[in-house]
């Protein structure tokens, strides 16, 4: 090999997306990620990085309203688009959902947390009353080593009960 | 007994704060929880450190080669690259830590003795440079003929995994054994001879991966006057603080570790790794360093021994054991770690809970050129288990008796010894209590439909034998209070129970204290955050400490209204006079008056070992669990599917039954990672071909039982605050002997090597279809 395939391509490219209803101009390599963008470059880090291959669902984000792996998601294609993340989920402080992922004991380490957060708001936004099964299907893709699963689908229960009273 | 309803599915009353007395034994809601929900809690990942130079590992594509030559020159003419450090650069002779061995290189010494190992680091301005430059360093290197299971480790001729002389004389030098534990009580053979029935197997137990969901890292930051600043999420931040300071030779008060939670520990993120070689990094190049690990290179960083275990097991024709002979070889790593340690402690309980005249246990811990195997939930017990809670079931099956009631006619009562002899321990809970409980809430007995089964198995695991935790309380003067408790908050939700702890002490409202932890700097010393001992060791210390604070309060109030302190009483959350009883919080302010100021209590929890005990010491608890499961076969696809699970653990005292519920269905899910699913694979040069989590499963949503629920018997028996007993692990314990008695009920067939997978299932099924043992 010689030394020319090892140069970094750091060409940048200038990406403006709308983040949590700001918009924001960031400039990164062609092949930085949505994830890496959003917690380096735009500055958010509460969506969390693990296998970044698309696996355990860590960096979920709603990408136009829709949860999808940031990992999976190179930064360029995000441009003009909107990126939901679970700041911007907590921006008027606790969701009914977070509020329930706390009362029913679903927190442990907290490091898949924000991933879970935002998946079981798409499936409820999408799903008001989901059944166990379509919870645990929906939420498949978000590991939890600590295994608090049967603790977040009682959370998710709780939070479409609140939501469907409050309706 | 106590038992506490199983809670799975009903509701625990989170919503009736009684104040501050009566929060002990609540649940109540974690501690730092609402930052975990809004992103806003900051792991290692998260910090951010201005003019960070970023570092990327440099590995060879296999598992065990000499070093022949590093060539950096490409690398260096990287844009942005700043150096690549290779062990040219270090100290010679190598540095190298560890704790049970000083045996691990800072780099890879000349040879590279596992796949991942680092033979040199680049450190650059950015990223893409760090990892275009380890890219682009070219290693010369020869393959060796490493060693990668326990039958290439132990045949004769082996390649060593380490150098003979670095343990000169030893009689297992030139073997791959690195160390051997004995335990051996009564006549085995006078026992064997009345024996009714010998049962004799081997078991095996895979290698499995910690998959913390937070991979990890490290920063080291160099200070203005000399020293380091390490910022790790290790599960003991002392320990790292003494081996930084150890390999680099500076004074402890040079080195502060600033401990970030971490995102899941599992025992993984408790000894030192890559962190050595981050300090000589920052030292090398005046920068802060920082390196954020994939989770590639977190599975090979830790791993759970796998272990192969034979059998001998023998009963009399009431079920009564008779005797049990075990051999046990623990497939541990290239380097120590802590892997000899979890062979002589989890061979320790490889006779199980048992009542059993004669045993022979040997074990051995095999080196080979692997990831150095670590401490993971469970430390050896899940391993033992399996192999002695089939063997019961083997038993039972020749003798015509069920999973239960063999485990009921040997069982050991409270204070009865189950290991016998120079090291003997005798059980410190009504364990009978759990295992009846867990068969009552299976449904023990109760007729199944075809293709479903039932098992029932026991675990138990030592807690720590010898411990440090100290504590410092401070109560201020506005009667709010603050906890420094040096215990590592990974999820088990330490600082929640320290929370409660003092509430209740000292008389202070609940959301008025705050717990400050993960950093040697500012917080009081504790061994360690492992094997469960923290509510304990931790918890004493804390309760100490705020008896403390309640003395100084009484000794001022005294001294600043003159009355006699004899007449003076101080209790929880408050101080008796002789006009009345004040809170706690009151008292202390007449105490303070206009110069206000603030109580520090300090407590301290000490439990020493005893040199001539081969753990060390006795264990200070033992964490006890019945797991029940039921499960349907699919004969067609071997596929499993849990109908229930059940898991009762022996808690002593409930200090948080929300925490202990967690824990205990976090511990259970855990345990079916390693019966159902996980196990490292290796190919013929040692690299892990399942590496990832495309590959390596671990338990979803999906894989989680239709009903799973929990339970806890409350004796109050704890050498813990209040009488409570560790709790973190006790549910993965014998997950999988429940399991593989349940399939062999479904089927008929016996499985004795984990996983249980489809595949494994499948295949057994066809082999064996109408057959048990």
């Amino acid at each position: 090999m010689t030394t020319s395939d090892h140069l970094v391509d750091d060409a940048l490219q200038t990406v403006t997306l709308t983040v949590n209803g700001s918009e924001r101009t960031v400039a990164v390599p062609a092949h930085r990620t949505l994830l890496d963008g959003l917690r380096d470059e735009v500055g958010l880090p509460g969506t969390k990085s693990c296998c970044a291959e698309g696996e355990c669902g860590a960096c979920t984000v709603l990408l136009d309203g829709k949860a999808v792996n940031s990992c999976l998601v190179l930064c360029v294609e995000a441009e003009g688009h909107e990126v939901t993340t679970v700041e911007g989920l907590s921006a008027d402080g606790l969701t009914d959902l977070q509020e329930e992922f706390l009362n029913a004991g679903a927190v442990q380490c907290g490091f898949c947390i924000p991933g879970q957060v935002v998946a079981a708001e798409y499936l409820l936004r999408t799903n008001p009353s989901p059944d166990e099964a379509e919870i645990r299907e929906a939420l498949s893709g978000n590991l939890c080593r600590c295994a608090g699963y049967q603790r977040i689908v009682r959370a998710v229960q709780a939070t479409a009960e609140r939501r469907g009273a409050a309706r | 007994m106590t038992t506490a309803p199983e809670r799975a599915l009903d509701e625990l009353d989170i919503s009736d704060d009684p104040g501050p007395g009566g929060q002990v034994g609540r649940p109540v809601l974690r501690y730092g929880g609402a930052d975990r929900t809004t992103g806003a809690q900051r792991f290692v990942a998260d910090l951010r450190f201005p003019g960070a130079l970023q570092v990327a590992l440099v590995t060879v594509p296999v598992g065990c080669a000499d070093i022949l030559g590093i060539d950096a020159s490409a690398a260096r003419a990287i844009h942005g690259v700043v150096d690549v450090v290779t062990p040219a650069d270090l100290p010679s002779p190598m540095p190298r830590f560890g704790v049970s061995h000083t045996d691990r290189p800072v780099l890879a010494d000349g040879r590279v003795n596992y796949h991942g190992e680092p033979v040199a680091a680049v450190v650059a301005e950015t990223l893409d440079a760090a990892q275009a430059a380890a890219r682009a360093v070219r290693v010369d290197y020869r393959e060796l003929p490493g060693v990668y299971t326990l039958d290439a480790a132990l045949a004769p001729g082996a390649h060593l995994v380490q150098e003979p002389s670095v343990r000169p004389g030893h009689a297992l030098a030139d073997t791959n054994v690195l160390e051997e534990a004995h335990y051996a009580w009564g006549d085995v053979e006078a026992e064997e001879g009345r024996s009714a029935v010998v049962v004799e197997n081997t078991y095996t137990f895979p290698m499995v991966t910690h998959f913390p969901i937070e991979p990890g890292g490290t920063v080291v930051v160099p200070t203005d006057q000399g020293g380091l600043d390490v910022y790790s999420p290790v599960q003991h931040p002392y320990l790292l603080q003494r081996t930084i300071a150890s390999v680099i030779g500076l004074p402890l008060n040079q080195v502060r570790v600033v401990a970030p939670d971490p995102g899941g520990g599992f025992g993984g993120k408790q000894n030192p790794k890559l962190e050595p070689l981050l300090a000589f990094l920052a030292l090398h190049t005046r920068r802060p360093c920082r390196l954020v690990l994939s989770l590639e290179e977190t599975f090979q960083s830790m791993r759970r021994a796998g272990c192969r275990i034979r059998a001998r097991t023998g009963f009399t024709e009431d079920g009564e054991l008779t005797f049990h002979l075990v051999e046990a070889d623990f497939l541990i790593g290239a380097y120590a770690d802590v892997a000899p340690r979890v062979m002589g402690k989890g061979s320790y309980v490889a006779a199980g809970p048992y009542r059993i005249p004669g045993v022979r246990i040997d074990a051995r811990a095999v080196m080979t050129t692997t990831t150095p195997s670590t401490a993971f939930r469970g430390f050896g017990s899940p391993q033992v288990a399996w192999a002695t809670e089939s063997q019961l079931d083997a038993g039972a099956r020749l003798l015509g008796l069920d999973g239960l009631e063999i485990r009921r006619r040997n069982l050991v009562a409270k204070d009865e010894a189950f290991v016998r002899g120079e090291s003997a321990a005798t059980a410190d809970g009504e364990w009978r209590q759990s295992l009846d409980k867990a068969a009552e809430l299976i449904g023990w007995g109760t007729p199944l439909p075809p293709n479903r089964g039932r098992g029932i198995a026991v675990g138990i695991k030592p807690g720590a034998t010898s411990g440090l935790s100290q504590s410092l309380v401070r109560l201020l003067c506005d009667g709010s209070a603050i906890v420094y408790a040096g215990t590592s908050d990974m999820g088990q939700g330490a600082r929640t129970l320290w929370q409660q702890i003092v509430a209740d002490e000292l008389g202070t409202p609940l959301d008025q204290v705050s717990v400050v932890s993960g950093d040697t700097g500012t917080v009081p010393f504790d061994l360690q955050t492992s094997a469960s001992r923290s509510t304990v060791f931790m918890g004493s210390a804390v309760l100490e400490a705020c008896r403390d604070v309640r003395q100084r309060v009484l000794d001022l109030y005294a001294e600043a209204t003159g009355i006699p302190a004899e007449q003076l009483e101080e209790r929880p959350g408050a101080l008796v006079t002789p006009d009345g009883e004040l809170s706690l919080p009151e008292a202390a302010r007449t105490a303070l008056g206009s110069l206000r100021g603030e109580f520090i209590g300090q407590g301290t929890r000490r439990l020493r070992g005893k040199g001539s005990h081969p753990l060390g010491g006795d264990a200070a608890f033992y964490e006890f669990n019945a797991t029940a499961i039921e499960v349907e076969v699919d004969r067609e696809t071997g596929e499993l599917l849990l109908t229930r699970h059940v898991t009762v653990s022996d808690v002593g005292t409930e200090l948080n039954p929300l925490q202990v519920v967690s824990q205990d269905e976090g511990a259970a899910i855990m345990g079916l990672g390693h019966s159902q699913m996980e196990q490292l694979l290796l190919d013929e040069h040692g690299r892990i071909r399942n590496l990832g989590a495309l590959d390596y499963r671990i338990p979803t949503f999906k894989d989680v039982p239709v009903e799973l629920l929990t339970a806890a018997v409350e004796n109050h028996d704890g050498p813990g605050p209040y009488g409570s007993k560790g709790i973190s692990e006790g549910a993965l314990l014998c997950t999988a002997g429940a399991l593989g008695a349940a399939v062999a009920e479904a089927t008929g067939v016996v499985i004795r090597d984990l996983p249980l997978t489809p595949e494994r299932v499948w295949t057994a099924l066809q082999s064996a279809p109408d057959r048990a043992d």
